[in-house]
């Protein structure tokens, strides 16, 4: 089982390495790559509607991912915490005895 | 916990809900417009996922070298923070790319050479969780190619043609666009640290819960 395993994260560094050379190559862009951003302090009204979606998705998926993983990495600590306290107890308990 | 890290939690808590204010004040940029704004929390993010690689990569290094269980911990939890701010920066690129580029996602260096980054920090994950006795210093190993991929990901805009803006964007930004910029950066660092913290604790929780099994079991 281990074996396979190891042989499988072999595979995956393999295509790691590999999967960037293959790309360079792809797909020429359309356009130039802008240099340098300017700024306006008029926004275009056709800008507004269908950009609005993007940006609050955007920024409402960062705060529930960053909300989700530290009630994830909390519920964790608490979980191992107890554990060790309980542990810790029963450690006493038996040198105790 | 540290003495400092209640604070740091508050001050990190407190500028991530002053962030957007800041953002909502920020100049639009004269070709993408609005969508632009995706920007200060999607460059942070890629910052965050870099450090995150280089971190984990350090810090196996050192474990490697000199068996230190507290490097060993570092880089898991830097792996998994590698895993979530990757999935941050490769969630919101797409979101902001689909108005400005026209398309959700393109194969080319910068966005290619990240996702490979991402890959590489779960392949991490996997391998811990499900490897075994032994699969940390298979995943050591793995860590250094993940921090030897962090320089190709930055210079990629450089050397190999993309849509993707330079590296040349950031110095030039006029100030009203680069205080954000900084202030999201900052924030991002901040909650990087808080969180870098936090994950650390459990391991060495754990590694606590199994020096008591050992010693029970004795």
């Amino acid at each position: 089982m281990n074996a396979m395993i190891r042989t499988f994260a072999v595979l995956l560094i393999t295509l790691a390495c590999a999967a960037p050379a293959f790309s360079a190559a792809a797909q020429p862009p359309a356009q130039e790559p802008q240099e340098q951003f300017r700024p306006v302090t008029e926004l275009p009204p056709q800008e507004q509607y269908p950009v609005l979606p993007l940006l609050v998705g955007a920024y409402v998926f960062v705060v529930v991912v960053l909300f989700v993983y530290l009630f994830s990495l909390a519920r964790r600590l608490a979980v191992v915490q107890r554990e060790v306290e309980r542990l810790d107890a029963d450690l006493k308990r038996t040198s105790r005895a | 916990m540290p003495k400092w890290f209640m604070p740091a939690a508050a001050v990190c808590g407190v500028m991530f809900a002053v962030s957007p204010l800041i953002i909502a004040n920020a100049p639009y940029e004269a070709t993408m417009g609005l969508v632009q704004k995706i920007f200060y929390y999607h460059m942070p993010s890629a910052w965050m996922f870099l450090t995150a690689a280089i971190v984990c990569g350090v810090a196996s290094v050192r474990f490697l070298a000199t068996g230190n269980l507290r490097s060993d911990r570092t880089a898991w939890a830097a792996a998994e923070l590698a895993v979530l701010f990757g999935l941050l920066t490769l969630v919101t690129g797409p979101l902001w790319a689909r108005k400005s580029w026209g398309v959700w996602w393109v194969w080319d260096a910068r966005v290619t050479s990240t996702l490979v980054g991402w890959m590489i920090a779960w392949a991490y994950l996997i391998l811990r969780r499900y490897g075994g006795p032994g699969s940390e210093k298979l995943a050591a190993g793995l860590a250094l190619f993940g921090a030897a991929n962090v320089p190709f990901i930055y210079i990629s805009v450089n050397y190999w043609r993309t849509i993707h803006p330079p590296t040349t964007v950031v110095p030039t930004l006029v100030v009203d666009m680069g205080f954000p910029l900084m202030w999201c950066v900052a924030t991002f660092l901040l909650l990087f640290i808080v969180l870098m913290k936090l994950r650390v604790r459990i391991e060495e929780q754990r590694a606590r819960l199994d020096a008591i099994h050992l010693a029970l079991d004795a």
